[in-house]
């Protein structure tokens, strides 16, 4: 039963089944789930408290939150998504204790309050240039070719997820939640109660900075001076 | 729209987000605007080369873990 493709979002008939067999106290169901589901929730939670062994904890306890509440789950979400609300819900009070009673949605407020750019100002020619107002003074050089098979390789894994432990926690999540694990922009704004408006802000910075972290990777090896990293 | 506009509102026409109209000015300067387009296709590639961190398995001490807390909560029925 391990290996298996994650599942489609939505209450299949495959998901039916395993839940049948849980409620029936199968293990092999059991372990079936967690196969599917753990590295994923770790990962997710992970992003909320910042350190993973205390996801670990937290995506556990999870997990006996799910068994007890199991006979409730009713289907109207994915089983997918059902799981996700009770770990980001234990994250976040989780993370609340550990930072000392700070919770998440003032983390938040933080980054959003703060101003910030895409792109360094630098790389756009002044908004009272005579001719060219606000375009690219340093244009950005194409990835088409080898370039994107580099973002896209094994080897670039480290430097992306170097990025995206280097954000402010807000970002951090959504990022993870969004891009990384694949939840829909309701299931986040829902679980770190932001706004659809606020999670893209988010979003978009988390992007920006991973963006630039693989520029900054490509062009390193672009200058080719053959020093090793 | 200036570039620099641009690059700020990707996030929001990748999500759908932008009014009609918004949509279309930001169509018409990536049409006409080379570095732009290069910049919205550094977006949508990051895009793809975070979605390829997934895909880790569980450690077997995690599963061990689970499938003991499996066993005590079908015992406490
Ligand atoms: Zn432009």
């Amino acid at each position: 039963m391990s290996g298996e493709a994650p599942l489609p979002v939505g209450l299949d008939a495959n998901e039916e089944r395993l839940v049948a067999e849980l409620r029936a106290g199968s293990e092999e169901a059991f372990a079936a789930l967690v196969g599917r589901y753990h590295a994923s929730m770790v990962r997710v939670a992970t992003a909320i408290v910042g350190n993973r062994a205390v996801a670990e904890e937290v995506a556990q306890d999870a997990w006996v939150g799910a068994l007890r509440g199991i006979e409730r789950f009713e289907g109207r979400s994915s089983l997918r998504t059902w799981l996700f609300r009770i770990l980001t819900n234990r994250a976040l009070s989780r993370q609340e204790r550990e930072r000392r009673s700070v919770p998440f949605s003032s983390l938040a407020s933080d980054e959003l309050d703060a101003e910030e750019a895409a792109l360094d100002p630098e790389r756009f020619l002044p908004a009272d240039h005579a001719r060219w107002p606000n375009t690219w003074a340093v244009a950005p050089e194409s990835w088409a070719g080898a370039g994107e098979e580099r973002a896209l390789a094994a080897e670039s894994h480290r430097v992306i997820a170097e990025a995206i432990d280097a954000l402010p926690a807000a970002q951090r999540t959504v990022i993870t939640m969004r891009d990384v694990e694949g939840y829909d922009a309701q299931d986040v704004c829902n679980a770190l109660e932001v706004s659809e408006t606020n999670q893209r802000v988010l979003l978009h910075r988390a992007r920006s900075k991973v963006r630039r972290a693989l520029e900054d990777y490509l062009q390193e090896d672009d200058a080719g001076d053959g020093s090793p990293g | 729209m200036t570039c620099k506009e641009l690059v700020e509102l990707v996030t929001d026409y990748m999500e759908g987000a932008l009014d009609a109209d918004a949509s279309a000015r930001f169509e018409e300067h990536v049409t006409a605007c080379p570095e732009c387009l290069v910049h919205l296709g550094q977006m949508r590639l990051t895009v793809r080369a975070v979605g390829r961190l997934r895909g880790e398995d569980i450690s077997p001490d995690a599963r061990d873990h689970l499938l003991a807390s499996f066993r005590n909560w079908r015992r406490e029925g």
